[in-house]
Order: C-alpha cells, then structure tokens, then sequence
C-alpha cells in the first residue's frame, strides 16, 4: 500500500515537474508546480511526517502557488518564445546538473547503512502524533534559529509594507 | 461475512461509507438550496418555491435534471483544459473536506468507525489544506474564460480568499490550544463533559475566535456580505459568467457544499461536534446501541442546521460590504483581534496549567 502509494505519486512528481520545464505558458507550468508541490506532501504523509504534509500543502500550494498565479494572470504573461537555448546552458548547466546527481546519489549510497533500510510508510500503520514532538523540539532545542528566523520574517514583512507605501 | 478478510471487510466498510456520506452531501447541498430560497422568501414576505411537490420540496431534483438537459456551451476564446477543469477543482475540494469530519459518537462495526471516513492527526490541517488548494477552482475559472467581468470576479475572490483565510486559522488556534490536538474527534472529546457549559463557544470563552471564524467563514466561501466575487450589479455574475449547464451547477453546488463543510467544522470546533446539549444528563435514557449511535447524528445534524438557518438569515439581512471595506476588515481589524485571542488564551491556559 505505502509502497504504492510511494510509487504513484513519485512519479506525479516527476512528470509534474518534466511538464513544468515543458509548457510553454506559464499557467500551465505554475499549475505543473503545484502538482509536485502537492505529490510531495502525500510523499512526507507517507513517511509519518503529517504536519510537514499538511504545511506543504497549506503554505505551498495554498498560499505562495496562489501568489503565483494571481500574478501571472494580473500581467497577463503571453506563451514564451522557444530558442536555440544560450551557450552557457550547454557548457554549464548540464554538466553542472549531472554533477550534482551524482554527488547526490553517491552520498546516498555510501550512507545506506546510516540510514538504515528506510521502511516507507511504516509510520501510516501505526501513526504516533509527531505535532507535539516537533514543537518541543522547536522551543527547546531549535529555540535560537526559531526565533531567528521569525525575525528574519518579520523584517521581510515591514520591508514589503515600506515599499508597498513608497509613493505617500 | 466470515468469508471475508479483514481487509476486504475494511475496503468494503470504508466505499460503502464513502458513497453514504457523498449521497447524504449531495442531497443536503440540493436541499440547502431549496432551504434558502423558501427561508429568504419568508424573509421576503414571499412564498418561494411551492409549485413542484408537496412545499415545493421536488424542486432540487426539478432544478437537478434541468441543469443536465440544458446545452453545454464553451465559448470560443475560453483556454479550454482549464475551463473544464476549474469546476471539478471548486466541487473536488468541497466535497474533500467531509472525509474527516467526525459525523457521530465512536461507533465500531467490525473494527472500523462507521461515522467518520478518515480520523487523521491532523483532521483540522486537512479541512485548512484542502479549503486553500480550492480558491484554484475559482481563480482558473476567471482566468480561463477570458472575460474581463469573469477575470475581475475572480481576482477579488482569490485576494479576498487568501486574505481571510489568515484570521480563519488563527481563530481557531484557541480550540486547538483548549484540545491540545489537531485530530477533530479529540477537539470534540474536550467539548463532552458538561454539555453546552464546556463547548467552546460558551464554557471554553472561545466567543472571540467564534466570531472571527464565523465573519472568516463567510467570506471563505464568498457568501453575503462578503459576495463581491459575483456581486450581480458589477460583475454581470463574477467568476461563473461564462459557465452554463452542468459546468454552472458544479459551481453552485461547490458554494453550497462549502458552506456545509463550514457549518461542520464550526459545529466541531465550538458547538461540540455530535455530543449532546445536555452533556450526561440524560445517558441512563435509552440506553441501547442502537440508540446510542443515532442520537449524538442527530445532535450533529441539527447543529449544522442551525449554523445553514444563521448564513441564509445573514443573507436576507446585511447589504454586501465595498471591497476596500472588506479588505481592511479582515487585515486590520479581525487579523489583530484574532492574535490578541491567541495571546489572552494561551496566557489563561499557562497561568491555570
């Protein structure tokens, strides 16, 4: 079942994601992201991590996904041009990207013991409620980089206001 | 039923309670539309629809087959995948919604709980979850029809929607405070001890986050005062104007459906879900199993009807609010109302704890 489920939805991801390179309108291709975006969450569900899924979907693909389309059709983006593709694209990107699929694959690899033979899904059987762990660990031990971050936001946030009031 | 495995019998169990509660829905959404309409009329000193059937209650199923014998035009310009699509999203993630909704007391037949499809950790983040991924049904539908009225409808719905969607979730940080959990059928456990003395609206002192939730609720589900999305006079019909047939009752019965998944939710959250009004007065009376699992359905039921009667009675009395009303409503004066109830309930919560 949770093998499954793995497989149907890796495979969502990825061929949203090959459908988001492909399209050449950029609706189609936000709407692709928010097929991975979703196919994720059902991957982290699957592998017990329910709050993570439930996050993913509601910031994600609820939220930022939203922005994103809202602007698209508020500029009213028109379909791109196809090119011959730039040089650096060539010289750099693709073997740029094969590398790291290969340093990713390796580093997976050589850590397979550490990881132990990851059981997938074996936490939807018997579900434990990971909100209340999770939060702990927040505000014990992951209290510093919390509450930096949540600065870090809240500047971003008063930066936004000020640009958005610049003309008054 | 011996002949069966144990996971047939689960599969068997969990579709038969899949098509129950999507025919129940169905039907309630056909008749909460006919609700409305004989309520406002009354309102109106009308009489509504009386014609079809005894008090006109055939009218929904008149209205149903009309819907699908009418023709389906697709206009010319429209961006065609994503015009089909855009309803099925709005009546998908309606409808998505009921799966976790606990509709009565635990209740096990055979090891599965027969009045509740799926009781997940995390029920409440769902019900969020799939609320935000359903403003793409109305935002692709603007887009897609290449209308200017239909593309202005749906742009003030999707501002309107992720703006309200903010004080939605923190009003209902308070409950999840009080239940100490995200699973609806706990969040209705600490509401059952003492009947309506501990709901949450009443015994929890959660009436702040109630009416956030509630002014949050109606603006979600772009129903009146907050129906700029369709506003008639403006926007010939907003977002659906170029829908027809089964495509525009997909849309409707979408409107409808949210506003029972709504009233669900607010009945699970601050009314105390299927437990009854009398808290266990009343447990040593008719004390059967049968009985057992009939009553807190109808607790449930009729909660919901209440919280159906209070949309249609708002509808039939505000007039609809101005756009840049609305947005500084819910941003500068719900946003920060419901912050402050987080804060005074948390404070309360670790004083008494």
């Amino acid at each position: 079942m949770q093998l499954a489920l793995f497989i149907v939805f890796g495979a969502l991801a990825l061929g949203g994601a090959l459908n988001l390179l492909l399209q050449r309108h950029p609706i189609h291709s936000a709407l692709s992201l928010v097929v991975v975006m979703m196919s994720l969450a059902v991957l982290y569900w699957s592998l017990g991590a329910e709050f993570l899924a439930a996050a993913q979907v509601i910031v994600y693909s609820g939220a930022i996904m939203v922005l994103f389309v809202f602007v698209i059709m508020l500029l009213n983006a028109g379909e791109e041009e196809r090119t011959q593709g730039s040089r650096a694209a060539y010289t750099v990107g693709f073997p740029g990207a094969a590398a790291i699929f290969c340093l990713l694959s390796f580093v997976f690899l050589s850590e397979r013991n550490a990881m132990k033979a990851s059981d997938i899904g074996g936490d939807l059987s018997n579900a434990v409620d990971n909100i209340a762990q999770l939060s702990a660990m927040l505000f014990t031990q992951q209290l510093l980089p919390f509450e930096v971050t949540s600065i870090l936001i809240l500047v971003a946030i008063l930066g936004a206001v000020v640009l958005a009031r610049r003309e008054q | 039923m011996t002949h069966l495995t144990d996971f047939e019998l689960f599969l068997l169990l969990s579709v038969l309670k899949v098509a129950v509660v999507l025919v129940v829905t169905l039907l309630g959404v056909a008749y909460t539309v006919l609700l409305e309409r004989k309520l406002l009329a009354r309102m109106q000193n009308r009489w509504g629809p009386s014609r079809v059937g005894p008090f006109g209650l055939l009218q929904p199923l008149v209205d149903g087959a009309k819907s699908f014998l009418k023709e389906d035009m697709n206009p010319l310009a429209v961006e065609r995948p994503l015009f089909i699509l855009a309803p099925i999203i709005a009546l998908g993630c309606a409808l998505i919604s009921m799966s976790v909704v606990p509709f009565g007391a635990v209740t096990r037949v055979n090891g599965v709980d027969m009045f509740q499809i799926a009781n997940v950790n995390i029920g409440l983040l769902v019900v969020l979850g799939v609320t935000s991924i359903g403003v793409y049904g109305i935002t692709l539908s603007g887009w897609s029809s290449n209308n200017k009225y239909s593309l202005l409808g749906s742009l003030r719905s999707t501002a309107q929607v992720i703006s309200y969607e903010l004080a939605l979730g923190l009003s209902l940080v308070g409950v999840v405070l009080r239940a100490q959990s995200l699973n609806l059928r706990v969040i209705v456990d600490s509401q059952a001890a003492h009947g309506i003395l501990s709901w949450n609206i009443f015994g929890g002192f959660q009436f702040v986050a109630f009416f956030i939730y509630l002014m949050a609720a109606f603006a979600e589900t772009n129903r009146a005062p907050f129906d700029l999305p369709e506003a008639e006079n403006e926007l010939v019909a907003g977002y659906h104007t170029e829908y027809s047939s089964m495509k525009f009752a997909m849309f409707f019965m979408a409107e409808y459906a949210n506003m029972i998944t709504v009233s669900c939710v607010a009945t699970l959250l601050f009314l105390g879900g299927s437990t009854s009004v009398f808290g266990h007065l009343f447990d040593g009376f008719l004390n059967t199993p049968v009985a057992n699992a009939i009553f807190p359905v109808c607790w449930f039921v009729a909660k919901v009807f209440a919280f159906l009667a209070l949309y249609i009675w708002v509808r039939g009395t505000l007039p609809r609010f101005r756009y840049d009303q609305l947005m500084g409503f819910g941003w500068k004066f719900l946003l920060p109302l419901a912050m402050a109830n987080i804060i005074v309930t948390s404070f309360i919560l670790a004083v008494r704890g």
